[in-house]
């Protein structure tokens, strides 16, 4: 009993210390996240537009009808196509590359560190100036047309509504790579060397030990990988905006959130573009809880 | 303990939010009769800039009480986004001096402009400056929500020195009809002369068929909107007739399917740009160039041409406080004197009517701006409906899809935007 009546006190304490620490992130998680979230879904159900500060604006409940606008409409739908596109290439290109990569960059190199800031410098570049490059390399007169002559695709790479995306997909995979090559590496070294040791004892090769032991070693990382890689892609905007110049011929490279933006704010349906958002965060956590089952499976 | 915290902080963070939300505009009728220093927002045009600061500075001079604020537009990728966001914000100011008419019917929804008819003297003073021109800008009510102010009427502007090197006559373009536009523009591309007979965006944002289609059309049309009394009007014979030149051009490699990521014209890498006044100025130095109205089937007489009026309008915002002053200084800075000094620094048309009689100094002076002041005439704006910018997205759409990649036939495009905005027009 004794003993009891003196933890409890502390217990509370403890507590009270822990709330107080929590506070400031539990209100930036509400004002930032769940309140504008919650706004959202509110949005989504009613017919609903921006207005001046004081203007009195009629918000009345629509029901299911902002969803049924998204459902039906046809870009909606070409969007959705094109971000499944991108994630087929995208997706295990990333994965694969960057746990090739930081295998590599993990081995004893040399110019190690410049390798591993060389993968990393276009992750950390801003988007518009890399786009530049890809327009200097994929343009109708660009440097890999010029290389292929008349096997050159026509209408040009960025401007065909087959070809568009998978250049993207390509773009965000080499932007982004670095990034993934570092969590990577970050992942390779908690994987033992006695079971390299011990597998190169049992004979196995590079090939086989990579498939053997690194590969399951980070399989963690590789959900993260493939969750982030998901997300990421996602959300694509700017590559699509600044690449294709606002989603390309027939919409073949625009994505939900360019369709978002374009609903939302130029042609002034926020309604729209919030059942969209909605949709998009369903999909989206649908598609990661499938490939978070699909990567955890066997551990 | 725990959860007392969590209620307590999530009270906090709604009430926060609410207060947030809670947001509020001058009264109207106060602000109306309310006089004092205002701010003015002028577009990122190094020429208007200039007239700004020196209209601005001409007022102040004999207003010290009402004192005039200048700066320019906030970044965005178009104006139209930039005001639409500070209207949210309740962060506009008073006046604008680009606002694009095509937006209007948007801003008038979110309650984010001045109606410049409640004022005493607004109509008569818009008309009377304006005249026949105005009505154009008249909205869905009948009131004026914006002052017609400038307009850069497009005309086809074309670089002597690639027509010479193509051998063509520089002196006198074959241009008027669709066939010499098209013979002239296969033996441009075709010498080497230059890459690329005319070069406009062909991307998907809805605002690009204002330098294609549509003063393509309203030249054939003679003089049509794109949509009258809620009906589309550009699937028809001159609609048709203007996707099936513009396919050509796209089909025949004359115009090329991919932007240009700098000045195609300035670069000299397209013969010819469907421009208004604005290139004078911009190209004066770096091209010898010659100008001719936009091509009809026909080969119509220049003076008959309509085109595209390319506007922009002054907009009076409902975040003003001291709207009594705006309007004084809205009439000020379109007064004959200030649209003079408007005209002779950037070269672009006051909305006036009889341009070139009001400034015969001017135009004496500067003969190469007389045919655009001659087009100014005949200009035709965007429609001022509601659903404006979904209209024009929608159109862009098709006309990308068909006439820039020919993926669908023009004619079923033409009808299928038809259906689509007729459905547009019909919602709002």
């Amino acid at each position: 009993m004794t003993l009891l009546h003196t933890k409890a006190p502390a217990r509370r304490s403890t507590s009270r210390i822990g709330a107080l620490f929590v506070t400031p992130y539990v209100l930036f998680i509400l004002a930032v996240f769940a309140v504008p979230l919650g706004y959202t879904v509110w949005i989504s159900f009613h017919r609903f537009y921006f207005t001046a500060p004081g203007a009195d604006a009629d918000t009345p409940w629509v029901g299911l009808d902002n969803y049924q606008a998204v459902f039906t409409d046809p870009v909606v739908g070409r969007a959705f196509l094109n971000i499944l596109i991108f994630l087929v290439i995208n997706v295990p290109l990333t994965v694969g590359l960057s746990l090739v990569l930081a295998s590599a960059l993990n081995a004893k190199l040399p110019f190690r560190s410049f390798f591993r800031a060389a993968y990393y410098v276009p992750y950390v570049t801003a988007s518009v100036a890399l786009v530049a490059v890809w327009q200097f390399l994929f343009g109708g007169d660009g440097l890999v047309n010029n290389l292929l002559g008349g096997l050159a695709p026509d209408p040009s790479w960025l401007v065909n509504s087959e070809l568009a995306m998978p250049v993207i997909a390509f773009f965000v995979t080499w932007k982004q790579l670095g990034f993934f090559v570092m969590l990577y590496l970050a992942a390779l070294q908690n994987v033992g060397k006695e079971l390299y040791e011990a597998a190169s004892v049992d004979g196995a090769g590079r090939i086989r030990q990579f498939f053997s032991v690194t590969v399951p070693g980070v399989r963690p990382a590789t959900t993260l990988v493939v969750i982030y890689a998901i997300i990421t892609g996602a959300n694509l905007f700017s590559e699509p905006y600044l690449l294709t110049g606002g989603g390309g011929p027939d919409h073949a490279s625009a994505s939900p959130v360019l369709i978002m933006y374009q609903k939302g704010i130029e042609q002034g349906h926020p309604d729209f573009a919030a059942a969209l958002g909605i949709v998009l965060v369903a999909v989206v956590l649908a598609v990661s809880l499938v490939a978070r089952k699909l990567t955890e499976r066997g551990n | 303990m725990l959860r007392r915290t969590a209620y307590a902080l999530l009270g906090l963070a709604l009430s926060a939010t609410v207060t947030a939300c809670a947001r509020s505009g001058p009264d109207a009728a106060t602000a109306a009769a309310s006089r004092g220093p205002i701010t003015v927002w002028l577009s990122n045009n190094a020429q208007e800039v200039e007239w700004g600061k020196k209209m601005v500075a001409d007022w102040n001079g004999q207003h010290p009480d009402q004192k005039i604020t200048a700066r320019n537009i906030p970044a965005g990728k178009t104006s139209e986004e930039a005001i639409s966001a500070s209207i949210i914000a309740g962060s506009t100011a008073c006046l604008v001096f680009n606002t694009p008419p095509a937006s209007v019917p948007q801003f008038e929804k979110q309650v984010g402009l001045v109606p410049l008819s409640d004022f005493p003297d607004g109509n008569k003073y818009i008309d009377g400056r304006s005249g026949s021109l105005a009505a154009q800008y008249r909205s869905a009510d009948g009131s004026y929500y914006q002052m017609p102010w400038k307009s850069n009427p497009g005309m086809i502007l074309y670089n002597k020195k690639i027509f010479k090197k193509a051998g063509l006559d520089p002196e006198h373009p074959r241009l008027a009809t669709y066939d010499e536009f098209l013979e002239s523009s296969r033996k441009i591309v075709r010498s080497g002369a230059a890459k690329a007979a005319i070069w406009p965006a062909p991307s998907s944002e809805f605002f690009q068929s204002w330098f294609d289609f549509y003063p393509a059309f309203i030249a054939e049309s003679g003089g049509k909107q794109l949509v009258k009394d809620g009906k589309p009007q550009f699937d028809t014979a001159a609609g048709r007739r203007v996707a099936d030149f513009w396919r050509q051009l796209y089909a025949e490699k004359l115009a090329p399917q991919e932007s240009y990521p700098g000045d195609a014209l300035g670069e000299q890498k397209t013969a010819m740009s469907t421009v208004g006044p604005w290139a004078v100025a911009a190209y004066r130095d770096s091209l010898d160039w010659g100008v001719v109205p936009v091509p009809t089937s026909d080969g119509r007489p220049a003076n008959e041409v309509h085109t595209f009026s390319d506007e922009k309008s002054i907009g009076m915002f409902s975040s003003c406080e001291n709207r009594a002053t705006a309007w004084d200084v809205m009439k000020f800075a379109t007064s004959k004197e200030q649209d003079g000094k408007f005209l002779a620094t950037t070269g672009q048309m006051p909305m006036r009517e009889n341009l070139t009689s009001a400034y015969p100094g001017f135009f004496a002076e500067n003969p190469s701006y007389k045919a655009f002041a001659d087009q100014a005439e005949r200009v035709v704006e965007v429609p001022n409906v509601p659903g404006s910018i979904d209209m024009w997205q929608a159109f862009r759409d098709a006309w990308t899809k068909s006439v820039i990649f020919g993926r669908q036939s023009t004619e079923s495009a033409l009808h299928d935007a038809d259906v689509r905005i007729a459905k547009i027009l019909a919602e709002y």
